[in-house]
This record gives C-alpha cells, sequence and structure tokens, in this order.
C-alpha cells in the first residue's frame, strides 16, 4: 500500500496544474420525473477531503451510487485519475480504485471483524477456486499474507483486539471503523464515506476524526465525504459542495461555503 | 501472533468431526461387510442401506452449499443428480464391453455423470444472478421437472425402451457391487473435503459474504456473478456423482426424481442446520434410516403417513433446537468443548 506515483500520472490537470483524482462532468440521474441528481460537477484534488453536504434528500447518497456503479447516470461521465468510469459495474468500478461505505452499516454479520477486511483484500491476491479446494501450497501461502495484511489493518484502526468477534458484535462506533478498514483492505484510491458520524455520539465523532486523518496521512488516499454533522465537517473537510434538491446550491472553500447565506437558509429555512 | 504452518493435513483431516465421523462409518462398515456380519438379509443395516445413506449425504453436503452458505434456494437438486444417473449409465452401458475393469469404468461415469450435471448447474446458474429467493425456488422447481418431463420420453436404443419405466444397470455392475457402499462412502469423503475447503477459504469468505449483504460485497469487490455461477456448478457436480452411485445402485426411473425428492434433500438441509457439514451427514443417516423403516412400516393406507414424520421432526427439531436446556447441552456436547476438556485432563496428568 505505498504511495505509487504511476497511479496518478493521466490525472487531469486543474487550473493551479493540480492532479484531479475524480472529475465528474454534468452527471444527471432522473428516476421517472424525478432529477434526483442534476448537474453535479466535482473536481477532487489529489490527497484532498471533499465534503458532500445538503439537507436530507438532497440526492447525496444517489450521487455516491453513481459514483460507485450503483445507479447509471442518465448524462454525464465521471473519472478516476483519468479513467473513464461511467456506467461500469459496482465490481469494475471498485477495482479501479474507488472504495465506499455505507449510510445503513452493510457489514458481513457472519464473519469475523478479521474475515470481514479479508474479504475487502480478496482481489489483490490471487487463488483460484481449484487450488482452495484442494488445499494446494498456494492457499496456505496466501491465507497468511491475507491474514498477516488484514491484522495489519486492523491494528491501524485500533481493532485488532476484535479480530475474532463477529461483526455484528461489535459496538456501533467500532462497526462504523471496521466498514471504512474493510474499504481501505481494497486499497483505493478514492474512499467514498457516506455519513460516517451517523449515530455517533461526541467521544466517538472525535475518534472517527482522528481515524480519518490519520488514514489520509499514513495511506495518502483521496476522500469524498457525506456528512450531517457540521463539526465534522467543519473539522475535517478542505472544500465543500453543497447539494440541494439535487442540483450544486454552492461550492468551494468550508468556511466560505459555511457561511453562504443560500446555505443557511437551505438548512435552517429563513 | 503465532505464524501458521503451511501443511497442517493433521488438523484438517483429524481435527474435524465430518471426517472423523465418515471414516468411521466406512471401516466399521467395510469391516462387518467383509467379515459377513452385515449382509443383504440383516435386518436394520444392509449394504444397500448404507449405499443410500452415502449418495444421500452427497447431494445434501452438496445442496446445502447452495441452501446453506450461498444463501439461495433450490428445489432442483434430485433433477441434477438425475442428469447424473442419467449420463453415468448411459456411459456404463455403452463402455462395459470397451473397458474391462470395473472401477476405472464407473469412475468414468460417475465423472461424465457429474460433468454433464455440473453443465446444467452452470445454466440453472445463470437465472440466479438476476433472481433472489422464491422466483429462483421457482425456476429451479421447473428445471428439476423439465428434466423428469425431457427423460421420461426418450429412447435410447436396446438400453432403455421404455423410458416412463427406465433403466436399470446393475447386472454390469456386479464386480464390484458388493463394494459399492464403500466407493460411495470415498466419494462422500471426497465431497466434504471439497466442499469444506471452499468453505475456509477465500472464496468461502467471498460466498458468506453474498450471503449476508450482496450489495456490500458487490461494492467491494466481489465477483458475484461468478461466485453465483461456480456454487451451482459445483454442487450440481457432486450431484451428479450421487446420481451415478444411485445409477449403480438400483432402477433409474423418472418417478424417483420428483420435486419431492428434491424437497425431501433440502428438509435434510435444513433439520442439520444451514452451512453445518457435520449436521448435514448426521441428518441425512436419520432422514435414510427413518425412510428405510417406515417404508416398511407404513403399507397400504398408513403409507402416505410418511411425510407428516418429516414435518414432525422438523416441528419438534425447531422447538427443541431454542430450548434453553437443549441450548446448554449443545455447548456441552461442543466437539471444541470436549476437545479443550480432553486436552485440559491431559496437562493435568
Amino acid at each position: 500500500m505505498s504511495f505509487d506515483e504511476k497511479l496518478y500520472e493521466n490525472c487531469p490537470l486543474d487550473a493551479e496544474g493540480n492532479q484531479l483524482v475524480l472529475k465528474a462532468d454534468h452527471l444527471c440521474i432522473q428516476f421517472g420525473g424525478l432529477k434526483a441528481v442534476d448537474d453535479l460537477n466535482l473536481s477532487i484534488k489529489k490527497g484532498e477531503l471533499y465534503g458532500l453536504i445538503g439537507p436530507n434528500g438532497a440526492g447525496k447518497t444517489t450521487a455516491f451510487n453513481i459514483l460507485t456503479g450503483v445507479y447509471k447516470p442518465t448524462s454525464g461521465r465521471f473519472f478516476l485519475c483519468g479513467k473513464d468510469l461511467t456506467g461500469k459495474a459496482p465490481l469494475e468500478i471498485n477495482r479501479s480504485g474507488i472504495a465506499r461505505t455505507f449510510q445503513n452499516i452493510r457489514l458481513f454479520n457472519n464473519l469475523t471483524v478479521l474475515e470481514n477486511v479479508m474479504v475487502g483484500l480478496g482481489n489483490q491476491i490471487e487463488c483460484s477456486m481449484l487450488q482452495s479446494m484442494l488445499r494446494l501450497p498456494r492457499h496456505f501461502k496466501t491465507e497468511s499474507e491475507f491474514r498477516r495484511r488484514a491484522m495489519e489493518l486492523l491494528e491501524v484502526f485500533g481493532l485488532a483486539e476484535f479480530a475474532d468477534y463477529l461483526a455484528q458484535n461489535l459496538p456501533y462506533g467500532k462497526q462504523r471503523k471496521l466498514e471504512i478498514a474493510r474499504a481501505m483492505a481494497t486499497n483505493p484510491t478514492l474512499l467514498l464515506l457516506d455519513e460516517p458520524a451517523a449515530g455517533m455520539n461526541p467521544n466517538e465523532t472525535q475518534e472517527l476524526m482522528d481515524v480519518i486523518s490519520f488514514i489520509r496521512q499514513h495511506f495518502g488516499i483521496t476522500i469524498l465525504l457525506i456528512e450531517h454533522d457540521m463539526r465534522l465537517v467543519a473539522g475535517i473537510c478542505e472544500r465543500l459542495t453543497v447539494l440541494n434538491f439535487g442540483t450544486e446550491l454552492a461550492k468551494g472553500k468550508t468556511a466560505d461555503v459555511l457561511n453562504d447565506p443560500e446555505v443557511i437558509k437551505a438548512y435552517i429555512g429563513e | 501472533m503465532k505464524s501458521k504452518k503451511n501443511f497442517d493435513w493433521k488438523t484438517l483431516l483429524l481435527g474435524n468431526k465430518s471426517y472423523l465421523l465418515v471414516a468411521f462409518i466406512t471401516i466399521v462398515t467395510g469391516v462387518l461387510v467383509g467379515v459377513g456380519v452385515i449382509t443383504k438379509r440383516t435386518p436394520i443395516i444392509t449394504p444397500d442401506l448404507l449405499t443410500q445413506i452415502a449418495y444421500t449425504m452427497i447431494m445434501v453436503v452438496s445442496l446445502n452449499l447452495v441452501v446453506g452458505f450461498l444463501g439461495e434456494l433450490s428445489l432442483g437438486h434430485a433433477g441434477f443428480m438425475y442428469i447424473g444417473a442419467y449420463v453415468a449409465g448411459l456411459t456404463l452401458y455403452y463402455t462395459h464391453s470397451l473397458i474391462p475393469f470395473g472401477l476405472l469404468r464407473f469412475l468414468i461415469a460417475m465423472l461424465l455423470g457429474g460433468l454433464a450435471a455440473m453443465l446444467f448447474g452452470f445454466i440453472v446458474g445463470l437465472p440466479a444472478l438476476r433472481l433472489r429467493g422464491d422466483y429462483l425456488a421457482i425456476v429451479t422447481l421447473a428445471f428439476g421437472e423439465i428434466v423428469r418431463g425431457v427423460l421420461k420420453n426418450i429412447t435410447v436404443g436396446d438400453m432403455i425402451k421404455n423410458p416412463a419405466v427406465g433403466f436399470n444397470i446393475k447386472d454390469l455392475t456386479t464386480s464390484y457391487s458388493k463394494y459399492l457402499f464403500l466407493i460411495a462412502f470415498i466419494l462422500v469423503i471426497v465431497t466434504i473435503f471439497c466442499v469444506q475447503n471452499i468453505a475456509k477459504s477465500k472464496h468461502g469468505r467471498a460466498i458468506t459474504a453474498i450471503k449476508d449483504n450482496e450489495i456490500a460485497a458487490r461494492s467491494m469487490g466481489v465477483n458475484i456473478t461468478y461466485y453465483k455461477l461456480i456454487v451451482f456448478a459445483i454442487a450440481a457436480f457432486f450431484a451428479g456423482v450421487a446420481g451415478a452411485i444411485f445409477a449403480n445402485y438400483t432402477t433409474v426411473a423418472p418417478a424417483i426424481f420428483d420435486y419431492n425428492y428434491s424437497i425431501e434433500f433440502l428438509v435434510m438441509v435444513v433439520l442439520g442446520g444451514m452451512g453445518s457439514v457435520f449436521g448435514s451427514l448426521i441428518s441425512s443417516i436419520i432422514i435414510v434410516f427413518l425412510n428405510v423403516q417406515l417404508r416398511s412400516l407404513l403399507t397400504g393406507n398408513l403409507a402416505g403417513l410418511k411425510n407428516l414424520v418429516y414435518a414432525l421432526i422438523l416441528i419438534i427439531m425447531m422447538i427443541i433446537n431454542a430450548s434453553p436446556k437443549f441450548v446448554t447441552l449443545r455447548e456441552k456436547m461442543n466437539w471444541s468443548y470436549v476437545k479443550s476438556k480432553l486436552q485440559s485432563k491431559k496437562e493435568k496428568s
């Protein structure tokens, strides 16, 4: 999991010469008569922590679902490091380097914490079904490699002591962390976090903020984040896009956006 | 953490109660039949019953791979078995003059039967990609009936003149028919080996992940298409192998492989526990044994009561399974618990 410069060499550049990891152009999606996302443009710089906020029903999660291939956009395109991923299947998008967490936690409850991370690692070490079935040496080699890498990740996230717990038996805050760990296991270039602080108490939120800043430094990863907790957003996001009824209401530096009267109106009302 | 040794065949084979159970049955019954204690005329246990238990075990363990591990309902498992039995029967019939060794003939027939079933498993797996739950169950149910309907109407040369009655190739298997159950039990061990190894590997984790949360599995890069197809194909392969044993044992008739037979296997999977290989083995023994006993016990008007017994077993199992006393009892009977007790005893002495 080294910081691989080669990965970014095809990235398009913005006006200031920064490499853009994610570039979304005019993304739209329509469900019948409803335009859930209308003309969304994103350009996220390498290593940036970008926030996507907005009132309930603004289309934030729908935007995530487009970026991870769950939905196909009605129009518009998006690129990861210059590679067009529009309309690709979730599997391919994940392998290209976008990983996500979910608003409502979706862990593999009947697997242990360690195994959850190992599922995420699955694509990085090859071992065919036949090799596993016949217990060829390759199986044992990859299995111990899986275990080693998964433990490494769990240690980073402070979950190592819970490795053998079933995922469903973890406390809520730890489940959230495990979801991030599992997403990191797929070795992404861009991590999408869907309301990571939802349902957390202030202590847990603080811990989560630390984890997020830590993984940014440790893995040099770019993060796109949906969040309602303004304290968290103001604390860690560098730039924001505000969505309202599917359209962009404001975008720019966090402090500027949060003081925008239009944004305050959308959130609190007049 | 302690680094794991690469080759650990001892725990792989001996640390596993499923292997121990089947190996025990194989050795004991093998010796008893060899000595002549168990013969065709022994009251309760006969070689025929053992063969039945063996192929049922293969069916239930392989069905458990689909139902228990992948979490998809399949009601057409008997259809795969029928295909396996049919192809294996044809192979045995047409190769008996070409290949002199009975066992080799059996192996070739078994492999062909398994592969034919696997091909159909793959085909049935295709709708499984788009359908879930009840809808997939309907497709698999229909598949089983289609197989039966088609094969019921095909005559094959000298061999199958009356397809509705089926065919019997027992005369061609005399060289090994006395020990058919031994071959069958060895195949049970092979099946358990394959299924458990898949379950306890990268692939098993991916399959459980699909069962637990398909959406999350997909966005974690698990190839759902691949796993669904291959699980259906592997399960069908072993059903085909079970069918090949069946073809060597008795008449292969379309009337046997109806949906009731598929559901019987499903009952055994549920009784033994979803995703539990050991449970599948135990429930196969119990149900096959009961089946044979009830068939001779309930005759005439009472024959229909046989199905009632299955329902009763399931209901009793459901009630007992959740009762607190049984739960504590089960924890005490747990294999790892007994092992740890034994170990602590050893350390004391």
